[in-house]
């Protein structure tokens, strides 16, 4: 069981595609602005990574090595051609506003890093919940991302939940900030993906080198020292 | 030629920061003087966010406080970023443009002496794509406003946004003339028209030229000081003077004399006060000359067909990023050598 416990590490943390590998920008800085947007995208790229990586673990022995890549990517594009019909079947609004970041999993190198690095060798049940794992891990840091410009940039969380489900989804639209405030225009347009997503990995590195200090110097808990 | 032993002059940061500050107080002053006191309570509210929030920057970074705000950059800063806004912006504007220049453009990027961008304009940056509508409120010059506010009345605009009975937002505020001409070239007016208007005076805008010619002399002041070079705001100057006239001479009724550019917006405080930042600008002499008048016609090129009434901040950003190569490709030949660059 430890070696599921090590990919799930792997996929949240200690590997995560979003802030770690820095894999997949891409989508994680064009659709982050806000909940609702990086919520489905995230899914999606989910769902995308943990049927690719357990298809292509299926077939891994009967792809020659030289021709790997091609093959990955078509099996990638099946794939992403099905979630994408589903999504504009079942979630039109939704797949309106995502737009071209949905076909555009199929370029996502997370998707097929994870396919070539993990899913080719070993086998399946591994890939599949190591696609899963680095899906939701690609799924957390979306996530955060578009909450915070969503709340800077808007003053609301999960806007636009309508979009997946309806106009009475509306009322659970979340106004974090005073009515009166008018929203910081920068956190919605690209540049705030980018301040946004350094802030993250700041944070996520600071927590790391917190943790390592704890571990060498168990009782003294001195402040962070910028490296 | 001066022969050794030369006298080492005690120059410092803090000192050269210092002369900077004084090079601008007569344009503050002819400010006050022109517009009313509401830049003071600007300046002194930037001021006082910049040195709290570099205070905060050094100690979270394990430095020494001291050394760090008394050298007097935050200052510089401050009053840059200051004299760029609307002297009635809201305070919440001023403090956030300051937290931007100050924590993230200079200190998120190693501090100062490591930042890539010129915090005073990454902080303008910051407020005019994100709030355009409280960047574009100017004070009117006092000779054509309907109203004067004092210098309480306008601290209580500024923090409370409320006005003292009977003066109305558009007594005390006017577009700028570089706006001014923007909003009537697009209503199809011709430029003999436009400056007819009277916020234009007889070079640039009415009032808002003296401050300028202001800036000016104190520009010089820094060149003759040695605390600057000509190379960056001759070439500046001259970059926009020459695209700006090509313009002008092609159809006089649509653009307007390169001498107004000149007059007009943030060009001369720009051109001796933000593009020769030390840390942001090109240091090669030629490489200084490439750079400013890059901003020159950049500031020119987005006044003119961009979608913002002045680009000196996006201009002074995009060559800040073009510095590093800049300077690669402009490295003087050693002495000795007569290959460029060639050191050993």
């Amino acid at each position: 069981m430890s070696q599921y416990r090590d990919i799930i590490y792997n996929g949240l943390w200690k590997q995560n595609p979003g802030v770690v590998q820095l894999l997949g920008l891409c989508p994680l800085l064009g659709i982050s602005n806000s909940v609702v947007n990086a919520v489905g995208l995230g899914l999606a790229t989910t769902l995308v990574m943990t049927f690719s990586n357990g298809a292509i673990s299926a077939i891994r022995n009967l792809v020659s090595h030289e021709i790997r890549i091609p093959v990955f990517i078509l099996v990638i594009a099946a794939l992403v051609t099905v979630i994408d019909m589903a999504m504009n079947a079942f979630v039109h609004p939704l797949y309106l506003v995502l737009g071209i970041f949905v076909p555009l999993i199929v370029t996502n190198c997370i998707v097929l890093a994870r396919t070539d690095a993990y899913a080719a060798k070993n086998p399946l049940l591994p890939s599949m919940l190591d696609g899963f794992a680095m899906g939701i891990g690609l799924t957390l840091v979306i996530t955060s991302l578009g909450a915070l410009r969503e709340v800077v940039g808007k003053g609301t969380l999960l806007s636009g939940l309508d979009l997946a489900f309806g106009p009475a989804a509306q009322a659970f639209v979340i106004h974090v900030t005073p009515t009166d405030y008018k929203g910081f225009l920068l956190a919605i347009l690209p540049p705030g993906a980018f301040f946004g997503l350094g802030l993250l990995i700041a944070l996520r590195n600071w927590w790391d080198l917190r943790a390592q200090r704890a571990a060498a110097h168990p009782v003294t808990i001195t402040a962070p020292q910028s490296a | 030629m001066q022969t050794s032993p030369y006298i080492a002059e005690q120059t410092s940061v803090s000192i050269i920061m210092l002369k900077v500050l004084a090079a601008l107080v007569p344009a503050i002053a002819a400010y006050v003087w022109l517009f009313g006191p509401a830049i003071l309570v600007t300046l002194t509210l930037a001021s006082a966010t910049a040195l709290v929030l570099e205070a905060a920057a050094v100690k979270l970074r394990g430095l020494p406080i001291k050394p760090f705000l008394m050298d007097g950059s935050a200052l510089v800063t401050a009053w840059l970023l200051a004299l760029s806004l609307p002297p009635i912006a809201p305070w919440w504007l001023i403090v956030l443009g300051t937290f931007f220049a100050i924590v993230v453009a200079k200190h998120l990027y190693g501090g100062l002496g490591n930042n890539l961008f010129n915090p005073a304009m990454v902080g303008y940056a910051v407020l005019i794509i994100s709030f355009p509508v409280q960047m574009t409120q100017w004070s009117a010059p006092l000779l054509l406003a309907g109203a004067h506010l004092d210098l309480l009345q306008a601290a209580q605009y500024i923090f409370t946004g409320s006005l003292p009975n009977g003066i109305g937002l558009d007594a005390i505020s006017s577009a700028t003339p570089l706006d001014t001409l923007r909003t009537q070239l697009q209503l199809e007016h011709t430029v003999r028209e436009i400056t007819q208007l009277p916020i234009f005076g007889s070079i640039g805008g009415s009032g808002s030229e003296i401050v300028v010619l202001l800036f000016l002399l104190g520009g010089i002041y820094l060149w003759l000081a040695r605390i600057i070079t000509w190379h960056i705001p001759v070439a500046f100057m001259a970059g926009l003077w020459i695209t700006g006239g090509l313009f002008h001479i092609t159809d006089p009724d649509r653009y307007i004399s390169p001498w107004f550019h000149l007059a007009t917006g943030g060009v001369m405080l720009g051109a001796f006060f933000i593009a020769t930042d030390p840390v942001t600008g090109a240091t090669t002499p030629k490489g200084k000359l490439i750079f400013g008048a890059g901003i020159g016609v950049l500031t020119y090129l987005i006044r003119t067909v961009g979608g913002y009434p002045d680009g000196v901040a996006f201009a002074v950003l995009l060559m800040n990023i073009a510095v590093p190569l800049i300077d690669t490709y402009t490295q003087p030949a050693v002495y000795g050598h007569k290959k460029k660059g060639a050191s050993e």
